[in-house]
């Protein structure tokens, strides 16, 4: 028989579940002082290098013609990166929750492999594949296409980083919802894509866009990868990492922070919709 | 003929889930597949609904050999145990589901369907939830609109897989008897999976009672209840007494005690048998009425709901004898913990196969 709390005992019962208040400062402390020292200190530290000149070069330094080029080429991966991986993820979630094959567990750890491996690998994994030293590199050199040092090879490592978000994403979110309401609609007279654009995109929506978020980010962002095989070419090849690093390279301290900042305006943004869209996620997955 | 099914099997890896199964099903009638969990009745199903296909064997539905057809050209409708609604849309979307998903000229018009949804859903009594979302409703109620969704297509066959389970006790009643006079309105052919011997044997025309991919015995309820082919459907039908002895010259050991043997096992050489019997089927008396009854005490009394269920230490007999008997028995003997009385067995029901409980 459980009993109510009586007045007495009730203090007794607070001090058991919490843990004392010298290790509550403890911990809530030492998340602060993180905070502050990793995240707060630097991005501040980050606006304050970029505006060290002036606002009028903060401005001039993001209107240059290689910084624009750089943006454009970042955004330009992103638009290419993202749907592709979106498509990807959703074949390769719908595959491994849905069917059962021969090597579905391999598959399934292979998917882990981008994160496992070093950026800088990625890239030159591409270079030695395609490279144009490499026989298919100087084939494909010979029919004018050119993907090392070029957008192509930028998109490629760019790909193969980033690719684990969203099936990483779905699989567990697709484990969980089971087969049960495709195989409704299956004995219900649906076509697979009429099950798939009424039952299982409907269903999975919310993590799609959240792995996408991820996978932008993260493409937004990326640096070892695409610097192996990019080049370096001001106004071609660089993307907002590599032109940051440049400028920072040439001691051009207030441009080069004035071109993160713009990174960091772009994190900022993802994070932004992350959060939102996290809200409605957990609102929606009340409609189970 | 409803349904045919002629030498299905399936085998997975490490196991056989049906084994050369034949089974026909009349149209309009109301058959339970009953057996223990991972006997293959939930396989056997899904492969009449084209969800599984067989290694072997025939599917004949309504005269038309489906065997091969994927299952949205089968017209089965299909009851899920967890329901399946689908989450993100409404009650009215989930039962027009089937509808609006026909190719277009076979589609019927908005308004059709609308007065079909309508219909069915006024059927399984939920017209009053057509705009809600599945999450909205309790299980029972989902179940319903399952059912309606099911019946939008107009199934040749209705299969349903173990509707019933994932519902409270009160409920599953409810819904069962609800069941029955539903189909008795619409007489459409359907066959239910259960591992509730109880609900088997309250709805169903027919019991198919399979176990280890193979049918034990098929009957009406009251065959298949009074006589069960062998021991393992005698004991799935519902609580039993095993009393394991042996068989010598007409006479079955139970304990120290002899009773006569049936008829069909009199001239037997002598082996090792096993009898049976139901906990209501044993008589409780203060008085010794018969030579053959057998002194016990009363060593537990239980209650349960309208009858009172006793635990007797018999003579002889090395595990206590579960009985059954009505409260007002209980009441009138005046029996309590340690009393003494006379038991006597009635209906002993005489198995000599090698099964093992």
């Amino acid at each position: 028989m459980l009993k109510q709390p009586t007045p007495e005992s009730a203090p007794i019962v607070k001090k058991r579940i919490s843990d004392p208040l010298p290790v509550q400062i403890v911990l809530i402390g030492l998340t602060l002082l993180f905070f502050i020292t990793f995240i707060f200190l630097p991005l501040g530290l980050v606006f304050a290098q970029a505006f060290s000149k002036g606002w009028e070069y903060y401005l001039e330094s993001i209107r240059e013609p290689y910084a624009l080029e750089a943006v454009k080429l970042t955004l330009t991966t992103v638009a290419i990166v993202v749907p592709l991986n979106a498509l990807f993820g959703v074949t390769a979630a719908w595959a491994i929750t849905k069917f059962n094959f021969r090597g579905k567990a391999a598959l399934k750890t292979l998917l882990d492999l981008p994160f496992a491996v070093s950026p800088v690998i990625a890239g030159l994994i591409f270079v030695l594949l395609v490279g144009s030293r490499t026989p298919f590199g100087s084939w494909l050199g010979e029919q004018g296409i050119k993907i090392i040092f070029s957008t192509p090879g930028i998109v490629i490592a760019t790909l193969f980083v980033t690719f684990p978000f969203v099936a990483r994403e779905l699989i567990p979110l697709m484990e969980a919802q089971g087969r049960d309401e495709e195989e409704a609609a299956l004995t219900l007279g649906a076509r697979g894509w009429q099950i798939f654009g009424k039952i299982t995109l409907p269903n999975i929506r919310w993590g799609l866009l959240y792995g996408m978020i991820l996978c932008s980010a993260r493409s937004i962002g990326e640096f070892g990868a695409v610097s192996v095989v990019s080049g370096h070419i001001r106004g071609q090849t660089n993307t907002i990492p590599l032109h940051v690093e440049i400028l920072y390279s040439e001691y051009n301290f207030a441009a080069s922070f004035s071109v993160a900042s713009i990174l960091v305006f772009l994190a900022l943004l993802t994070v932004g919709v992350k959060v939102t869209l996290e809200k409605q996620f957990q609102k929606n997955s009340f409609h189970h | 003929m409803g349904i045919e099914l002629q030498n299905i099997t399936k085998k997975f890896t490490g196991y056989t889930a049906l084994d050369n199964i034949s089974l026909n099903v009349a149209s309009g009638e109301l058959v339970a597949l009953l057996g223990p969990s991972g006997c293959g009745k939930t396989t056997l199903l899904r492969i009449i609904a084209g969800l599984e296909l067989p290694d072997s064997g025939k599917i004949i539905l309504e005269n038309k050999d489906t065997t091969n057809l994927p299952p949205r050209k089968k017209n089965v409708g299909f009851v899920f145990q967890h329901y399946a609604l689908f989450r993100r849309l409404t009650v009215f979307e989930n039962v027009a589901f089937g509808l609006k998903v026909l190719p277009m000229r076979e589609r019927p018009s908005r308004s059709a369907i609308q007065e079909r949804v309508e219909h069915l859903l006024k059927l399984v009594q939920m017209d009053w939830a057509i705009k809600r979302y599945p999450s909205q409703l309790s299980g029972g109620q989902r179940q319903r609109v399952a059912l309606a969704r099911a019946l939008a297509v107009n199934p040749k066959v209705l299969l349903l897989d173990e509707p019933f389970s994932a519902l409270d006790a009160k409920v599953r009643q409810e819904l069962r008897r609800w069941l029955r006079k539903l189909h008795d309105e619409i007489h459409v052919t359907s066959i239910f999976v259960t591992h509730d011997q109880e609900e088997a044997l309250e709805l169903a025309d027919r019991i198919v009672v399979i176990n280890k991919g193979r049918i034990e015995q098929l009957g009406t309820p009251q065959e298949v209840y009074d006589h069960p082919v062998n021991a393992f459907v005698y004991n799935f039908l519902g609580n039993v007494n095993v009393f394991h002895g042996r068989i010598k010259e007409g006479k079955v050991t139970l304990g120290t005690h002899h009773l006569d043997a049936p008829d069909e096992l009199k001239n037997t050489e002598e082996r090792p048998s096993q009898a049976f019997v139901r906990p209501h089927e044993i008589g409780i008396s203060r008085i010794r009425s018969n030579e053959t009854d057998l002194a016990g005490t009363i060593q537990e009394v239980r209650l349960m709901g309208g009858q009172i269920g006793l635990n007797l230490e018999c003579e002889g007999f090395e595990h206590p004898i579960e009985a059954e008997i009505p409260r007002d028995l209980y009441i009138n003997l005046q029996l309590s913990r340690g009393e003494k009385v006379f038991v006597s067995l009635n209906r002993v029901k005489v198995f000599t196969g090698d099964y093992a409980i």
